[in-house]
């Protein structure tokens, strides 16, 4: 079930005329045709969830902006993609721009916003180019500018480029970068709906969400809302790296099972070179890594699914989350405590230095797991990591605190032995093959091993 | 530094993308701008130049470009390897990539060489987990390295030097 890939692989769909040819800008014509209200419905009936990480209802999002007379709106596009695993939104700019183009021009007709802004990760710089050429395109064919389809309603698009802060990601980091500041997260409330960029009313919503919003008003709210389980409605764009056998990009409509995602060819293909699984981080860094049973099953034995509920069920004890979906797969061979300290490391390169237990801890956690990691760790190193991850977490602004305490805490929680294994073998600490564990049924054992 | 009348036009358009009176929003795409015309690298002089284009103090200037990776406040070489090294772009080889490089270049981390041509800067993840190992180089990525590939672009780079000299 493909609704944003559909014609991902078209040649030339990243120009104007081959897009339109395949059906693109539909959802403006017929979104032109009803009220801002409706289409705020449509996307509220479609059960949509933010695609970003945090999976808020999209609809309600936008029923929440603030409408005082006289005040500009604005809708600003988060193209921040920077939490490591995830690179769906860059897939989906750099080959299909025009969908995200289209999408925007819909959703800035239902929330009233004349000036839209992209604000897109400063590393990202020859994909600005690609989306401001669909600008132009768009702005030539009259689907931007005054008076589009004779409508009354004004609209341009600018992308902003970032200068490489993970914490812009968050949405009113993001807003004061757009403002021209540095990247520090607002406290909340005032929300952005309420007060967002230049203090007027503002939405923030990620790439894919926003690309959604052209089936939705294309098929109708409750036609996307029949693909998916449950409260996970539609599909959902899986950035897929690590040791599998292929990586890349994958759209599912949420019904498949972990297993099948990851063993089958039509997806991921199995473990590279045929290793096992050892492990999996199913939504992007920040959600806890699960070892290779969990991954597979739930902590009931039942089997578990690609989806928002089935990936956290069980909470952080057994389960993860769907986060942005950036999909991070560890064979055998590949050392937790390694790949915790690499990311440890990032959130202390990335923490704005507001919050002093994010600032301050981030680089705590990042010093006691390379010595762990290189063998010059205590067995009361894991201890005091833990301590140190839970203050973290809750204690902060934003939400980067808990995205740097988590990995910690799931490493520790899950892989315990193999953190006691590099205190107890110092020397061998660098060269190993460890986690045997942790190794998920061995049906999964590809028969050239 | 100061900008040409083809850049002052560009960033007086960045300008005009904002709300009245709210230019200072334009800071980030302009500090880019003003780093591409100064050799890579944002010196006080150039960050002093766009505080008075954009007519705000010098201070709201660097207390910006101190917080963003991409903003270099050293100078640097012609062409800067930013190689990825968070978890993703780990499990498949970039400590390698990172230790090859050191060694064919003979520079540490953060350092340039002595022609002034290359500089290694390890960066952290640059959203191309799927295709890694990976570096950023200018304005593009090159994806999917081996040391062979890194052994070609470093010939690359030194070919398009000598032919700009």
């Amino acid at each position: 079930m493909k609704l944003l890939l559909e014609h991902a692989h078209v040649e030339g769909i990243r120009y104007y005329d081959t897009y339109r040819k395949h059906g693109g800008y539909r959802s403006v014509e017929k979104a032109f045709k009803m009220t801002p209200e409706e289409i705020v419905e449509e996307v509220k009936k479609s059960g949509l969830r933010g695609r970003g990480g945090a999976g808020f209802p999209t609809g309600m999002k936008w029923s929440f902006l603030a409408k005082p007379e006289g005040v500009p709106r604005h809708l600003v596009c988060n193209a921040d993609e920077s939490e490591p695993g995830t690179f769906k939104d860059r897939y989906l700019m750099e080959f299909i721009p025009h969908l995200l183009i289209e999408g925007l021009i819909v959703s800035s007709f239902a929330l009233g916003s004349n000036a839209t802004y992209i604000y897109i990760r400063g590393e990202y710089a020859w994909i600005v180019d690609i989306l401001e050429q669909a600008i132009t395109e768009a702005k030539n064919n009259g689907w931007l500018g005054k008076n589009i389809l004779n409508s009354g309603f004004d609209c341009e698009i600018y992308v902003q480029r970032g200068g490489g802060a993970y914490i812009c990601g968050e949405e009113t980091a993001l807003i004061e970068s757009l403002e021209g500041k540095r990247g520090n997260p607002r406290i909340k409330p005032p929300f952005p709906a309420i007060q967002g960029v230049w203090m007027r009313p503002t939405v923030v919503n990620n790439v894919e969400t926003l690309a959604a919003v052209v089936p939705i008003i294309n098929n109708g709210g409750e036609a996307y809302a029949s693909i998916g389980v449950g409260k996970s409605t539609g599909t959902k764009l899986l950035s897929v790296c690590g040791n599998v056998k292929r990586q890349g990009i994958y759209e599912i409509d949420m019904t498949q099972t972990v297993e099948e995602f990851i063993f089958s060819d039509e997806y991921c293909g199995g473990i590279a070179n045929g290793k096992r699984l050892k492990a999996c981080i199913p939504g992007g860094s920040s959600v806890p890594i699960l070892p290779a049973n969990l991954t597979l099953k739930t902590a009931k034995g039942e089997p578990r699914y690609m989806n928002y509920e089935s990936l956290s069920d069980g909470g952080f004890a057994t389960g993860s989350m769907m986060g942005s979906g950036g999909f991070i797969v560890l064979d055998e061979d590949q050392c937790v405590v390694r790949h915790t300290m690499t990311l440890a490391r990032f959130y202390n390169h990335e923490s704005c230095g507001q919050c002093s237990p994010c600032r301050e801890g981030t680089g705590w956690m990042y010093k006691i797991l390379k010595n762990i990691e290189y063998g010059k760790g205590k067995m009361s190193d894991i201890d005091l990591l833990w301590d140190i991850q839970r203050k973290i977490e809750g204690n902060t602004i934003c939400p980067l605190g808990d995205a740097a305490a988590w990995p910690v805490a799931a490493a520790i929680r899950h892989f315990r032995d193999e953190f006691e294994w590099h205190v107890n073998n110092p020397d061998e600490a660098q060269n190993r093959n460890y986690g045997l564990a942790h190794y998920a049924d061995p049906i999964h054992v590809p028969a050239s091993a | 530094m100061k900008f040409s009348a083809e850049k002052l036009n560009k960033v007086k358009e960045i300008m005009a993308r904002y709300p009245e009176g709210k230019h200072k929003s334009a800071l980030i795409p302009v500090l880019h701008i003003a780093q591409e015309e100064n050799g890579g690298w944002l010196s006080t002089e150039a960050m002093d130049h766009v505080a008075e284009v954009l007519n705000i103090l010098p201070i709201e200037v660097y207390e910006v470009a101190t917080f963003y990776t991409m903003f270099n406040l050293k100078p640097v070489g012609k062409y800067v390897f930013e190689v990825c090294r968070t978890g993703p772009c780990m499990l498949n080889g970039s400590d390698d990539i990172i230790e090859y490089i050191k060694e064919k270049l003979n520079i540490r981390e953060g350092e340039t060489t002595l022609d002034g041509l290359f500089t290694l800067k390890p960066a952290e993840c640059l959203g191309a987990c799927g295709y890694a190992p990976m570096m950023q180089l200018g304005k593009h990525y090159r994806e999917h390295l081996t040391k062979e590939k890194v052994d070609a672009i470093i010939d690359e780079c030194r070919r398009n030097a000598a032919n700009n000299n």
